[in-house]
């Protein structure tokens, strides 16, 4: 295990430049991670890199926190911090610099249209999100079937969607 | 222009729950949380969130804890979504600081990371100790299949519920060929409609 500043340091600037990067959410430099990762710094093999990234996916929370893997691997616990610090403090600190100023010029046209100009794409870019994921994802009718159900009570009741995560699980761990 | 309650008052919370809740003002939260309730509810978010948080976000904070608006909250994740890092990241962050400035921002972004953050850590020493993934692909796989649906039926439901122009629901559709099936990258298609939907609101709000 190499633990040195430098390595450190290296972990820092890396994903600090890949967050800074990731405009629309983090699953957009999953491709730019792994060249930096595996080709340009050759932390892991392209296997390990893929292990990390489904022990990610068993995880709730934020797709990009899987870096903190990354991070562990290299450095340990030290490189665990340095890469989700990295990784979530300095798009953080930009939105709340964003923040401030959307306050104080709320009052602005500009800023009222801007705002109001992003609500139709957002919501057009969630529903490619779900489909991008489904058509990845629902590899059996059983599980094509689970994603119709779940955008259905979703978009129709108001009941917690929580539980049909579960039945997720357990359709998958059935193998169906 | 939309109807103001008054001039923005940041000064404090008691201040800003005094301000009667005016549907589609920005300035007027229907509810103030605690800075306890805004920690503890990001922590929910954030470990709820499995196959992503974005559903949850939205579920929690309009539906649950009525802190935002339909529309509040799409406005602000329109922003959060032309800026870099994890959206729901960044909503938490203007959430914080919307209620209790740069200490808000704090508990808010650290609440939503830090139950996250310790079962990734978990899991990720569980795997060093061990040398491999245990087999739960099938779960996991199963879990992406009901995700997926949990992202589809948010956005249809946002888009009912923000009863959306027909200018903006092409603006919609767009976005949803582009990247759902035409799998073109997503930063062209951001640079392309985020011009014309915001020209669009210039010239007539909807």
């Amino acid at each position: 295990m190499v633990n040195d500043l430098g390595t450190l340091l290296d972990l820092f600037v890396t994903f600090a430049r890949l967050a800074l990067s990731a405009i629309g959410g983090m699953q957009v430099i999953l491709p730019e991670v792994y060249r930096e990762v595996v080709e340009v710094h050759g932390w892991m093999g392209a296997a390990d890199l893929a292990d990390l990234v489904a022990l990610a996916q068993a995880s709730p929370g934020p797709n990009g926190l899987f870096v903190g893997l990354i991070g562990l691997r290299v450095a340990g616990l030290p490189g665990f911090c340095v890469a989700v610090v990295a990784l979530a403090l300095p798009p953080a600190m930009l939105a709340f610099g964003v923040s401030r100023v959307r306050r104080r010029l709320a009052e602005a046209r500009w800023l009222r249209a801007a705002q109001a100009g992003l609500v139709p794409m957002v919501v057009g870019l969630g529903l490619a999100s779900g489909v991008v994921s489904a058509r990845a994802a629902d590899d059996t009718l059983a599980k094509l079937g689970l994603t119709v159900v779940v955008a259905l009570v979703v978009w129709r009741t108001r009941w917690n969607p929580l539980w049909l995560l579960a039945v997720g699980a357990l359709v998958g761990l059935a193998g169906l | 222009m939309r109807q103001r309650a008054g001039p923005p008052n940041w000064s404090g919370a008691t201040a800003l729950a005094t301000i009667a809740a005016v549907p589609d003002n920005d300035d007027a939260p229907a509810v103030v949380p605690t800075r306890g309730e805004l920690f503890l509810t990001f922590v929910r978010i954030g470990v709820s969130g499995f196959g992503g948080v974005g559903p949850w976000a939205r579920r929690i904070i309009v539906e649950e804890r009525g802190w935002l608006d339909d529309r509040q909250y799409a406005e602000l994740l329109g922003l959060c979504s032309v800026l870099p890092g994890p959206n729901v990241g960044n909503v938490s962050v203007m959430i914080g600081d919307r209620f209790y400035g740069l200490p808000g921002s704090v508990l808010a972004f650290t609440g939503l990371m830090s139950g996250p953050l310790f079962i990734m850590l978990g899991l990720g020493l569980l795997y060093a100790r061990l040398g491999g993934v245990p087999s739960i692909d099938g779960a996991i796989g199963g879990v992406a299949a009901a995700a997926a649906g949990l992202f589809i039926g948010t956005a249809l439901k946002m888009a009912e519920r923000l009863r959306l122009t027909l200018s903006a629901l092409a603006i919609l559709g767009c976005a949803f060929v582009a990247i759902g099936l035409l799998r073109w990258p997503l930063l062209l298609v951001v640079a392309a409609l985020a011009p014309v939907g915001i020209a669009l609101a210039w010239r007539s709000r909807w």
